[in-house]
């Protein structure tokens, strides 16, 4: 056979089935990809094999009982599903907090922010294959949160520390210490990291350009968070529709303009130096006082519904809850930013290799616990 | 802070350029008739002033005597938002059209709404089961369900 013969010669598209159990898939994400040799020419997501009825089981129980399986959400940021929760049923119930409970939420709020970044970076980039090195880094200063959430709530995990109208206990003597420690050296961490991996040919071959998103596609699909800012999507809830005291402190929002893999990795990064940012002018302003509201240990709220969301670190993350003025909601919508952040990919990788599949997918950042629920 | 537009104003300004779209409005939310949901929705997008692009979320909640599929949109531009719910009083097979032609982010959330309600959305271009498996009984989130 001549070369002109075998460069006209046809291939069969075939399918590639990634996941459910696959180290890039990020938990028991499934796709059935459609290639044409190693070009990705469409793909098609399975979901539900983490699927756990969590809506369906809130119907069974009190509002206060719903709050540790909202950790099991995205079990990488409990404290931020805990928050929106608790938001929209004192949204419902007409709850107000405690001045101090709510700098103790932004507190937490912000770590965890802090924390979902280091694993979605880390992860990244192990997608990228820099296999292991930075994302054991990124575990080490993840630690360190959650020592300090260890000290408030008992636990490293799933924390269910935030209760409606407030927290559920006052944080320890030896937290702000820690916290103050924690702020004085993480920056340096941040400044390192960044200097290691953003000259690096490799990094930048692999991921700019990569998996471009327009802004227009972005807004349509309902793509939110950092995935989207990194588009040109200047929208932050925290800015936009203030909730908490968030209008309180000083912060800027970083985006960014082209929307590809480099992009999302960027303003990742940037996002941290925010929080960081934030909980510096926290730890000034922290004042004294109660950290929960009297609140009956049965809420009934009055007839009626209520959507809050709020900034989570993957995006908007909101519950729409109707109530029938019993002890237990009649109806809890999770609004699941992860799902919603997957509706772009099918757009993002046709066209692309193989091995851009994976990094794509991993820029996007999802947790499979809150697509599944 | 975003500002969230008065149900009954909006109803009335659409009642303007659609009558008889509306079934119902509060302060808080417009119910718009099933029939003319694709006509109010695409109006809520594209209006001068309105300008909803970006669909927050799409779900169902099942109240016996119908089912209600609430949407909530929200303008980046003027930073303003709306929720606005049609109704479906058959039981046996309800049926609403799918907005996924207007926001593509309705995708996946009306595939859950159709595997764990039971809504069939009309014109949605893969309406399968997205988290249970084929041939599952029945939908878990209606009220009736029986395991």
């Amino acid at each position: 056979m001549t070369t002109t013969e075998l460069m006209t010669l046809k291939t069969e598209p075939f399918v590639l089935n990634f996941g459910p159990l696959h180290p890039s898939t990020h938990g028991v994400y499934r796709m059935r990809a459609t290639l044409d040799g190693e070009v990705v020419l469409d793909i098609e997501p399975v979901f539900g094999y983490l699927h756990r009825g969590i809506e369906k089981l809130a119907e069974e129980r009190t509002y206060t009982g719903f709050i540790p399986l909202t950790d099991r959400l995205d079990y990488i940021c409990p404290m931020s599903n805990n928050l929106a929760y608790c938001l929209a049923v004192e949204k419902l119930a007409g709850i107000r907090v405690p001045e101090r409970a709510e700098y103790l939420r932004v507190i937490m709020a912000e770590l965890q922010r802090l924390v979902n970044h280091f694993i979605a970076v880390g992860t990244f980039l192990n997608d990228c294959g820099a296999f292991m090195t930075p994302v054991v880094y990124m575990l080490r200063e993840r630690e360190k949160i959650l020592d300090m959430f260890d000290m408030v709530c008992g636990q490293r995990l799933t924390y269910n520390y935030m209760r409606i109208g407030g927290v559920g206990q006052d944080i320890p003597e030896e937290f702000l210490p820690a916290l103050r420690k924690f702020l004085g050296t993480t920056p340096r961490f941040i400044e390192e990291m960044e200097w290691l991996l953003k000259q690096n040919e490799i990094l930048l071959a692999r991921t700019k350009g990569v998996g471009i998103l327009p802004r227009d596609t972005a807004i349509n699909c309902g793509i939110s968070g950092p995935v989207a800012r990194a588009s040109g999507v200047n929208r932050d809830l925290r800015k936009a529709d203030p909730y908490s005291i968030y209008d309180r402190f000083e912060f800027d929002i970083p985006t960014g303009e082209a929307g590809d893999c480099y992009e999302r990795y960027r303003v990742r990064i940037e996002e941290m130096r925010q929080s960081l940012r934030i909980l510096e002018q926290v730890t000034k302003q922290i004042p004294g006082g109660p950290v929960r509201a009297e609140v009956p240990h049965l809420i009934r709220p009055p007839r009626g519904e209520a959507y809050a969301h709020l900034e989570a670190p993957k995006g908007e993350l909101g519950f729409y809850i109707v109530s029938d003025n019993s002890i237990a909601p009649y109806r809890c919508h999770v609004r699941p930013t992860s799902l919603i952040n997957l509706t772009a990919l099918r757009e993002m990788v046709r066209g692309w290799k193989v091995a851009d599949l994976i990094v794509i997918f991993g820029s996007i950042d999802i947790t499979m616990g809150e697509v599944d629920r | 802070m975003t500002v969230a537009l008065s149900g009954q104003e909006l109803a009335k300004r659409i009642e303007e350029k659609f009558p008889g779209s509306i079934e119902e409005s509060s302060r808080d939310s417009l119910v718009v008739k099933a029939g003319s949901l694709l006509d109010v929705a695409a109006h809520l997008k594209d209006a001068e002033g309105l300008k909803f692009d970006y669909l927050n979320y799409v779900t169902a909640v099942d109240y016996f005597s119908y089912f209600e599929v609430v949407y909530q949109v929200t303008s980046l531009e003027h930073n303003q938002t709306v929720i606005f719910k049609t109704r479906c009083h058959d039981r046996e097979n309800p049926t609403v059209p799918s907005v996924t032609g207007l926001w593509q982010g309705a995708d996946f959330q009306e595939r859950e709404i159709y595997d764990l309600m039971g809504i069939t959305f009309e014109g949605h271009p893969n309406l399968k089961r997205i988290l249970l498996w084929d041939g599952f009984p029945g939908h878990p989130l209606r009220k009736d369900f029986q395991p």
